[in-house]
């Protein structure tokens, strides 16, 4: 069990696996991929303390295509999952991966909850406003007026979610958007959430080709935030609110940061324990 | 009254205790459990309440016996009613017969038309003019004091007992009690009315601990390091008892935002190799389901310590039954080979979960442990609790080169790395994957890895704790979990009336040890499976296994009044 000597620099490239991903050609799942090695890389985490976790979709396939430790679960339960094993070694970096069909609608309260819980994770979750994995339905981020899956031929007529609205109400401390035409700065936004000691949250545009050709189109849409990163949430609320939901940076980055929960290892013995079992005759 | 005068093997003294909001019946039942306790006795007290959430009325049934008291009898000996507040809500729970002896405060009321019309032994003191005349004094620690002297325990262990369980409360409501107790003393009851206990002859270690407390305990015991849960009645105190406890031995334990919650929250503490568990009951074993899964396919051990109520749905949540079965056995999806144990007693809570821990460690397997509101809520004095031989530690990967986390093998138990090994970093995965552990829809990989998961199962020797036989005979009853008491009281009754009679209680319910069940039933001429619900789950389930002959008798009983060993003795008396 011993990491890398520290002199040995690790490239991203250490950091992926064989495995062919099954992404159709040009999905931006690639590109995410890619920045979360290139993350990996320029912190030189060894990859045995790093763990990402996911949920089931295109996006939720991520962590068999790296070579860090991965756990590849079920629909809507990767927070779940990254909570109890953070919980359990806090030594580990602990990444979280996903779409929006799996954070926002089926797993949308861990989402809350993990926000509002504040452990050192970091939740990147790739939006591309459908279910890819399922071949085309609505998901709480597509728009209201989307008639292109055939399970909802009239659209949803359903308002969108707004994810870092969400975020900030619930209490996550770092609030990020990025996007997967641009790696470069999608990578810095990944390295500064590793790095913030709290819940991280980063939004990732990311386009289904397949189900939502017309994202192609986000190239020109998306552009970088006007102002800098806030520390004031309610500021943040009023840009969350105010903006188009393309534009990219750290939104929000709270001063005050939880720490770690950590108990001191105490040591009591078993035998010790059950004595207040004991009657005494 | 000879069986109780004379306290021979089977003679025990059943004791309830009842009382509105506030009264104290609870605390009373405590003190006196732990008075019992330091006599030398063994106990079962279990308790009762009103559908308010606080307060509100509650029993308390207590079974005093010297050996170990695993079910409440068919009728009490005493009842001891500070008031009569809302009685009949109890009074299905609590038959007396012409023998019964009641206890009462006449300013609280008549008797009741039920008791009054049962029984003419009566004890009427004025229990709360006599607090009363003391500071700060209670009627039900003056009731306490009576009922002690009734049944002949030592005034000094009274004492010592409220000193006990009080102490908490400070010097002026323990002097306060102790006074009171020593006031109902001194109320010498009528020389005939008196039921004496008598101690044993050499006295061991006791444990005074409730089934959810046991449960906990054999958690820890077992290797659990974290838990993650969220609150149901009646599983709660497991969670209770384990949050500051764990806390003691550098684990932690987490509340989580639901269920689905828990058991994925448990799955990713395993994953990073830290024995873990969950308790909950039957709605949220459901909520469960689609996590256990995941962890069969990914072959991460975990432990649901699940605590039955009545059911379905919400159901009836303060009362207990053993309807979970078919859940705990049949609710997975796909084909998912895990274990399902049943505790037999109280005290079997704490090996049975550590077992659970221990086989789940060494098979990277999934199981879940039955219990019920009975056990869970219910406390017991004790011996201290049996310890499963099995060492129960994780096959972990070294420092393989070709790393494969689902390799096949002779006992199908492949070596987990955990993370922080750097030589054999995997992803583990629900999809079906070949050995590496990469997604495959292979019909091979599928196949092997179908096969590798049960046989991890089939093949571990599970050795004698698989069940409990007790007596011997052509008859054989056959029962699970918090039946097993009643049942095997049934049996012994059955076998001093001329009926020579087995118990078969079956901890391991799955895998099923189809032979081993078959030796021990080869024999039997008359067979009776006995459980507390209302389908026969258990009797179907065994029929599922083609083990019973076409003889083999089914009572099952729901809840949510606890199954009494006549009704089982009765049953068999009338041919079945
Ligand atoms: C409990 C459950 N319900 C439904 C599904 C089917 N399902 C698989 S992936 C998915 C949606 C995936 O969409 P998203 O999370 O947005 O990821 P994407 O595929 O777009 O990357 C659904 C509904 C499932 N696997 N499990
Ligand atoms: S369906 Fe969409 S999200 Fe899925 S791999 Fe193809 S392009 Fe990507």
């Amino acid at each position: 069990m011993h990491g890398p000597p520290p002199e040995q620099l690790l490239k991203a490239k250490d950091y992926k696996s064989d495995v062919k991903p099954i992404w159709c050609a040009g999905c931006g799942h690639f590109a995410v991929l890619s920045a979360i090695t290139k993350a990996l890389a320029h912190l030189s985490l060894p990859p045995e303390q790093v763990a990402l976790v996911s949920g089931i979709g295109c996006s939720s396939r991520l962590p068999a295509y790296t070579h860090v430790y991965g756990f590849h679960g079920i629909h809507g339960r990767a927070l779940p999952i990254a909570t109890g094993l953070k919980v359990a070694r806090p030594d580990l970096t602990v990444l979280v991966t996903g779409g929006d069909g799996d954070g926002f609608s089926i797993g949308g309260n861990h989402f809350m909850h993990a926000c509002r819980r504040n452990l050192d994770l970091t939740y990147i979750v790739m939006d591309n406003e459908v279910y890819g994995m399922t071949k085309g339905q609505a998901s709480p981020t597509t728009d209201p007026g989307w008639e292109q899956s055939r399970l909802t031929p009239h659209g949803t007529g359903l308002p969108s979610f707004n994810p870092a609205a969400i975020a900030l109400a619930a209490g996550a401390g770092f609030i990020a958007r990025g996007f997967s035409g641009d790696p470069t700065s999608l990578t810095d936004l990944l390295i500064q959430g590793i790095q913030y000691p709290g819940f991280s949250f980063i939004h990732v545009l990311s386009p289904c080709v397949t189900y939502h050709p017309e994202q192609k189109a986000w190239k020109k849409t998306v552009h970088e935030q006007s102002q800098s990163t806030t520390a004031d949430p309610v500021v943040a609320a009023q840009r969350i609110q105010q903006s188009d939901r393309m534009a990219t940076g750290l939104i929000f980055k709270a001063i005050s940061q939880v720490q770690q929960q950590q108990h001191p290892s105490k040591n009591i013995s078993l035998e010790q324990i059950s004595r207040q079992f004991v009657t005494h005759t | 009254m000879d069986r109780k005068t004379d306290m021979t093997e089977a003679a025990t003294l059943s004791i309830a205790i009842v009382g509105s909001g506030g009264s104290g019946a609870v605390t009373t039942g405590k003190i006196l459990l732990e008075g019992i306790a330091r006599h030398g006795l063994y106990a079962l007290m279990s308790r009762s309440s009103g559908p308010q959430i606080r307060g509100g009325e509650s029993a308390v049934m207590l079974r005093i016996g010297q050996s170990s008291v695993d079910a409440l009898d068919d009728d009490f000996d005493i009842l001891l009613a500070l008031d009569w507040l809302n009685v009949e809500r109890f009074s299905d729970e609590i038959p007396v017969t012409e023998e019964s002896l009641i206890l009462h405060d006449p300013d609280k009321g008549d008797l009741p038309a039920v008791y009054a019309q049962m029984t003419h032994r009566h004890v009427a003191r004025p229990l709360e003019q006599l607090a009363k005349s003391i500071e700060n004094g209670r009627a039900n620690m003056v009731g306490l004091g009576l009922l002690a002297n009734l049944i002949g325990l030592p005034l000094a262990v009274v004492n010592a007992a409220a000193h006990d369980i009080l102490k908490h409360k400070g010097e002026v409501v323990l002097q306060a009690t102790l006074s009171c107790i020593e006031t109902g003393y001194a109320q010498t009851p009528d020389e005939t009315l008196v039921l004496p206990l008598s101690a044993p002859e050499a006295i061991t270690e006791r444990w005074n601990i409730s089934g959810n407390e046991a449960s906990g305990f054999g958690a820890l015991q077992g290797g659990v390091r974290f838990v993650a849960a969220y609150p149901i009645t009646p599983a709660s105190e497991i969670l209770e008892w384990l949050a500051p406890n764990l806390e003691q031995t550098g684990g932690s334990l987490l509340q989580a935002e639901d269920e689905l919650a828990s058991i994925n929250m448990i799955i990713g503490a395993s994953f990073g190799g830290v024995p873990s568990l969950t308790a909950t009951s039957g709605p949220g074993l459901s909520l469960m389901m689609e996590g256990l899964g995941l962890a069969v396919a990914s072959e991460t051990p975990v432990v649901v310590a699940n605590v039955m109520r009545g059911g379905p749905s919400t159901g009836i949540p303060t009362k207990s039954e053993q309807s979970d079965l078919n859940l705990a056995l049949y609710g997975f999806h796909g084909d998912a080979p895990h274990i399902v144990l049943s505790a037999l007693s109280i005290r079997d809570c704490a090996f049975t979960t550590q077992w659970a821990v221990k086989l789940t460690e060494t098979l990277q397997a999934v199981a879940i442990v039955l219990t019920d509101q009975s056990l869970g809520q219910a406390r017991a004095v004790i011996a201290p609790p049996r310890q499963p031989a099995l060492e129960g530690k994780r096959k972990l990967a070294g420092d393989t080169d070709h790393y494969q986390r689902y390799a096949l093998s002779d006992d199908a138990v492949s070596p987990m790395a955990i993370p922080g090994n750097a030589h054999c970093i995997y992803t583990a995965d629900g999809l079906e994957h070949n050995e590496q552990g990469t997604p495959s829809a292979m019909a091979t990989d599928h196949q092997q890895q179908l096969d590798k998961r049960r046989q991890k199962l089939t093949q571990f020797e599970y050795g004698d704790d698989w069940a409990e036989v007790t007596g011997d005979g052509e008859i054989c009853l056959i029962t699970w979990g918090s039946a097993t008491g009643a049942t095997r009281e049934a049996a012994q009754r059955l076998s001093q009336a001329g009926l020579p009679t087995k118990t078969l209680a079956v901890r391991l319910l799955a895998p099923f040890s189809t032979e081993r069940f078959k030796q021990v039933t080869a024999h039997a001429k008359q067979i009776l499976v006995v459980e507390q619900n209302h389908g026969g789950q258990f009797f179907e389930y065994l029929n599922a296994q083609r083990v019973l002959p076409g003889h083999a008798h089914s009572l099952a009983q729901p809840g949510p009044l606890p199954l009494r060993p006549n009704v089982i003795y009765n049953r068999v008396m009338q041919g079945l």
